[in-house]
């Protein structure tokens, strides 16, 4: 990637992490409770976590752990029972509808693990989706800079139906971008690739914290594709139990299988 | 495969609501017309029966073209050797005919045609079982007379008052003796009953001594037909006797002729409705099996085969139809209860009844409802066959392809041009005997434009949506892909929009152009005041004019008589005016000579006249009347044709010979100047209050004409409306089904920043677009049908000339602009509030 040198930085460096960053996003004693009485589920049990900007977070955790719910309470699709989550310095339970659906306009991206994308749309159209809703023009500079980092200049005329899964992940990953949000949150963006198509896209994510200093937060289930991230965050049962800091996919999945046993002895 | 199908149905009860309410609508539309024709016809029938309860045989004069051969009357004698027969209990002898009774402003207290008068026919006791007297007596002398109650409160006279009343020729009055009951059919049915004593109902109706009918009854355990047999036995042959189950079922044949039309009529709309249904219909199941594709595939993977997925989305359809039709059946009902006010309010006065419920009529509303629903899912029960079994194991999700529209774009570009070409030709035409090919032609080109309206959706969208785009921002934008995306499904549900709107439409022109043409009639070439003709169009006395002509405030009271002729074997009209005058109530442009050429021997004839038969100034008209006299007079003067004079005009002396009784058809006034105002309750007056007379301005004639033309239409607007509200079903259900299949994309979008407000927008906006889409085709086609039909009407009506209400039509775009966002209200609630997190989970 060209751009690369524009941002002087070394892929994984430890003093970016714990640098002067400021914090992106925050949750403080979160939590998240379904139902009442004996149908009660705890889903998120007071969670404190910061994501730093321009830092690459991978939580992890098995299925049913709050992974999801975490990230869906924190993007503000969601609503908590307790706690306060932060975007920017934005307390996202002070707001109503409207303002939420602003912020998530102006300062979160989202890239989902499939239907990403409006059929009726061209690629570029769906990129620059976010800036037609809030009614601003695109940077073209920024736009040409984000669509040739995810390798999609000459495909934006293209509809989605004529594109590969892996580029339509892409055309997520540019919008995603393109707005310059505050943070963005990757529900399982590969979970519908074949791996190479993952690899690459997880490539592009990575670059774009390290060359556009973008700030990502991904759930996963995927060793391999959380060793992609700076900091890897493990959830079980509504807990965070542990973190990782620059993750290998061997050494997350042997945290993983550790849970794993003592999910099933406890 | 039963049992999917049942499965099916109740799995997607909300998604088939709509559907459901679009065939209850027909259905309910057909019922509704069954029950209330058969209840109408049942309660006439009832009330006839009633009336012909105690007539065994009816004796009438017989026809009349067997009076030469030395024709007997039905008189005194004939009532003596019937009433000497063996069986016969009573004979009722009855003269009567048209009596106008006079409301307070001297005008017909009843309709033209159910002012009735009769004779009354006191029994042994002194009364007539056929009138029960309420109040006061029956009439036994000339100078006294009973009515009906209704009337005699529009005469506003009290027993022992003074009624005025005319046959045919001047006012009489009368002492009003009584108030008699009747179950006449006509006087209920906005009619007046007149009753005098035989001798004077004679000397009115008839001639002293003769009747006109004689009614025969039989005594108990008499057998009808036998009796029959033995009048006709005793009676010359010119006499026709008839048995009272005949009469009755003559009159039952009528009934049936009579509400038959209406119900013809209802029918055809009831059509109407039930095709813009099948739009809405064939459109769901689109939906539905391209949402249950997996499903299918499924099915067909465990091995079932591609008939039986087709019975299972039919068994499908025709559950659906029949528990829709029998609701609708229900509804029904009320239809029927509701049309009969309707057209009661509107001064019909059909009879009380009960509503009669024919199982035929049932089974009719069902198996229509059934076969419109399952001939509708036909075509896209066969998409679902085609679903290949390897569906089932795809694990992405990929858009259906998008089938090709070459194939149909043809077939409608073909259909078009066929419909445009005949309705071309239709133009052409000279006389009104096109209206089949006019028919066709207009149901081409509407057939072929709803064929082609997938087409057509990409411009018309992308025109509404560039005029709009400033104003409705990335709605719009989201809203026109929207509504582009499925070409086909927009076009069905803009196409059920469009068949109501351009019969609207095109009505709407015609009738409007019609209108127009009469105010014109009318208009142009009558300068009088007022037009003096009598109610049953049985002439004016000579005298009347001559008396008009003497009162002062009237400048001139203009008569004109006619009478048909034959020139060369083709038949005209000649008038007979006063030439002098005739100039002062009428503008007629002499192209050669003048109004006083005309004098004994001469005559003036229009220019077309001429022209058609070749004549000239001093030319010779031979002309035989229909009295087998003939006369050839010289043509004296041309003028240019207008609608108040015919081809020919002459002096009196010319057609008074050859009428049986001297009577004036008209009489045109002309007030004095500065009098007209107060004039016409003056000429009343000097008529002597005869309710026969009409009076009546060039404004005045022309809103009757008008008034009719108005009346018909929003009749038509009304049975047209349940089109447009089923269509207006089929919007809201294309819209539920949309947000129901793009849940996802809905959720993603609130996810990346669109406000609830925006989708509701978006949803509105695609609404509108759909339904102004159909509005605009609908209007364009109905502008095109009424100008090439309108040749047909100008064949026979010169007046018409096409006039597009540009107002009104911008009313119904408008109505449909409302209908998009009313048609959106829920849907686009419903989008709004998805929950993102579980739209985005949807599958």
């Amino acid at each position: 990637m060209s751009h690369a040198a524009a941002f002087p930085t070394s892929p994984g460096a430890p003093a970016r992490a714990r640098g002067g960053f400021p914090v992106a996003a925050r949750a403080t004693g979160l939590s998240k409770v379904y139902g009442q009485g004996d149908t009660r589920v705890t889903a998120l049990d007071s969670v404190s976590v910061e994501f730093r900007r321009a830092e690459f977070t991978a939580i992890m955790g098995p299925s049913g752990s709050g992974k999801s719910t975490l990230m869906h309470c924190m993007a503000g699709l969601d609503t908590i029972s307790s706690g306060s989550t932060l975007i920017g310095d934005t307390e996202l339970s002070t707001l109503n509808d409207k303002s939420l659906t602003r912020l998530r306009r102006d300062k979160i991206g989202f890239i989902f693990q499939a239907f990403n994308l409006l059929p009726t749309l061209t690629a570029l159209e769906n990129i620059t989706l976010p800036m037609d809703i809030a009614g601003r023009k695109a940077d073209a500079e920024w736009l040409d800079m984000v669509v040739n980092t995810v390798g999609l200049s000459g495909r934006l005329a293209h509809r989605p139906s004529q594109l590969s899964g892996g580029q339509q992940q892409r055309v997520a990953v540019a919008r995603a971008l393109t707005a310059k949000p505050e943070i963005i949150f990757a529900d399982e963006p590969t979970g519908n690739l074949d791996s190479r198509s993952g690899a690459e896209l997880l490539g592009f994510l990575r670059e774009s914290v390290q060359a556009l200093q973008q700030t990502i937060v991904m759930v996963t289930h995927d060793p391999v594709a959380a060793s992609y991230a700076d900091r890897v965050v493990f959830l079980a049962d509504g807990r965070i139990v542990d973190e990782m800091r620059e993750p290998t996919a061997d050494a997350v999945l042997d945290r993983m299988k550790a849970f794993d046993a003592k999910g099933r002895t406890s | 495969m039963f049992r999917t199908a049942l499965r099916n149905l109740l799995a997607h009860k909300t998604r088939l609501m709509m559907t459901a309410l679009a065939v209850l609508l027909g259905t309910a539309f057909v019922s509704g017309t069954l029950i209330f024709s058969d209840s109408v016809g049942a309660a006439f029938r009832n009330k006839m029966s009633k009336s012909l309860d105690d007539v065994a045989v009816s004796v009438t004069p017989g026809a009349p073209s067997t009076e030469k051969e030395g024709a007997r009357a039905l008189d005194d004698r004939v009532v003596a050797t019937l009433r000497a027969l063996p069986g016969v209990a009573s004979v009722r002898p009855s003269v009567g005919g048209v009596a106008v009774i006079a409301d307070k402003q001297n005008n017909p207290a009843g309709s033209e045609w159910g002012s009735t008068g009769t004779n009354y026919v006191p029994g042994k006791d002194g009364k007539d079982s056929r009138y029960p007297i309420v109040k006061g007596r029956g009439p036994a002398a000339e100078g006294e007379i009973v009515l009906d109650e209704k009337t005699a409160a529009k005469t506003g006279t009290k027993i022992g008052g003074t009624v005025r009343l005319a046959i045919d020729g001047p006012v009489m009055t009368k002492k009003l003796v009584g108030i008699a009951e009747t179950d006449d059919p006509r006087v209920s049915a906005g009619g007046s009953l007149a009753l005098f004593d035989t001798a004077t109902a004679q000397k009115l109706f008839g001639k002293p001594g003769e009747f006109s009918d004689l009614v025969v009854s039989a005594k108990p355990g008499t057998d009808q037909q036998k009796l029959t047999a033995e009048v006709r036995n005793v009676l010359p042959k010119t006499f026709e006797a008839q048995s009272g189950k005949q009469l009755a079922a003559e009159q039952s044949k009528m009934i049936d002729k009579e509400t038959s039309s209406i119900r013809n009529t209802f029918l055809a709309f009831a059509g109407i409705a039930l095709f813009v249904g099948v739009f809405i219909i064939a459109n769901t199941f689109t939906m539905l099996i391209a949402q249950r594709s997996r499903e299918i595939a499924l099915l067909r993977a465990v091995g079932a085969s591609r008939r039986q997925v087709v019975r299972s989305v039919l068994i499908e359809a025709g559950l659906l139809g029949l528990a829709a039709s029998a609701a609708g059946l229900v509804l029904g009902l009320g239809v029927a209860t509701g049309l009969r006010s309707v057209l009661n309010a509107t001064g019909a006065s059909l009879p009380d009844g009960p509503l009669v419920i024919e199982p035929a009529s049932v089974l009719l509303a069902l198996g229509v409802g059934v076969v419109v629903t399952v001939v509708a899912a036909w075509l896209p029960s066969r998409k679902a066959a085609k679903i290949a079994p390897v569906e089932a194991l795809a694990t992405v999700e990929a858009p259906p392809a998008v089938k090709s529209l070459v194939v149909r774009n043809t077939i409608g570009a073909v259909l078009t041009a066929l419909g445009v070409a005949i309705m071309l030709y239709v133009t052409t035409l000279k006389d009104s005997g096109g209206l089949e090919t006019a028919m066709a032609g207009a149901a081409l080109t509407m057939a072929g434009v709803i064929v082609l309206a997938p087409l057509l959706s990409r411009p018309v969208v992308h025109l509404f949506a560039r005029a709009t785009g400033r104003l409705t921002g990335v709605s719009g934008k989201l809203a026109k892909e929207n509504a582009l995306r499925n070409p086909r499904r927009t076009a069905a549900t803009a196409s059920a929009l469009m068949i109501g709107l351009s019969l609207i439409t095109g009505l709407t022109v015609v009738a409007v152009s019609s209108n127009q043409g009469v105010e014109k009639m009318g208009q142009q070439d009558l300068t009088a005041d007022y037009k003096v003709t009598s109610a049953n169009f049985s002439g004016l006395s000579p005298d009347i004019a001559k008396t008009l002509a003497k009162e002062p405030g009237i400048a001139a009271a203009v008569p004109i008589r006619s009478v048909g002729f034959q020139s060369d074997g083709a038949p005209a009209l000649v008038q007979a005016t006063d030439p002098s005058a005739i100039g002062k109530v009428s503008y007629g442009r002499f192209v050669s000579g003048s109004a006083t050429d005309i004098r004994n021997g001469t005559v003036a004839v229009s220019d077309e006249y001429a022209r058609d038969h070749g004549l000239k100034i001093g030319s010779t008209l031979p002309m035989s009347f229909y009295d087998g006299k003939k006369a050839a007079p010289k043509v004296a003067a041309i003028y240019a044709k207008n609608d108040v004079y015919s081809s020919v005009l002459a002096t009196f002396s010319l057609v008074d010979p050859h009428l049986d009784k001297v009577r004036d058809d008209e009489v045109l006034v002309k007030a004095a100047p500065g009098s007209a105002a107060e004039l016409k309750d003056k000429i009343k007056e000097t008529l002597g209050g005869n309710p026969l007379m009409k009076v009546q301005t060039p404004e005045e004639l022309r809103r009757a004409e008008a008034g009719n033309i108005e009346d018909i239409l929003y009749l038509m607007y009304g049975l047209l409306g349940m089109a447009v509200v089923i269509a207006v079903v089929g919007v809201v259900n294309t819209l539920a089904m949309s947000v129901f299949e793009r849940t996802r994309e809905i959720g993603m979008l609130r996810a990346i920043g669109l406000a609830r407000r925006e989708v509701k927008q978006m949803v509105r906006l695609e609404s509108v677009m759909i339904a102004m889409f159909g509005a605009v085709l609908g209007v364009g086609v109905g502008i095109f049908l009424a100008w090439s039909g309108g040749h047909l009407v100008r064949s026979s009506f010169p007046q018409y000339e096409m006039v597009v209400p540009w107002a009104r039509i911008a009313v119904f775009l408008l109505i449909a602009l409302a209908v998009g966002v009313l048609a959106a209200l829920w849907p686009a609630r419903r989008a709004s509030k998805l929950n993102v997190l579980e739209s985005i989970g949807a599958q």
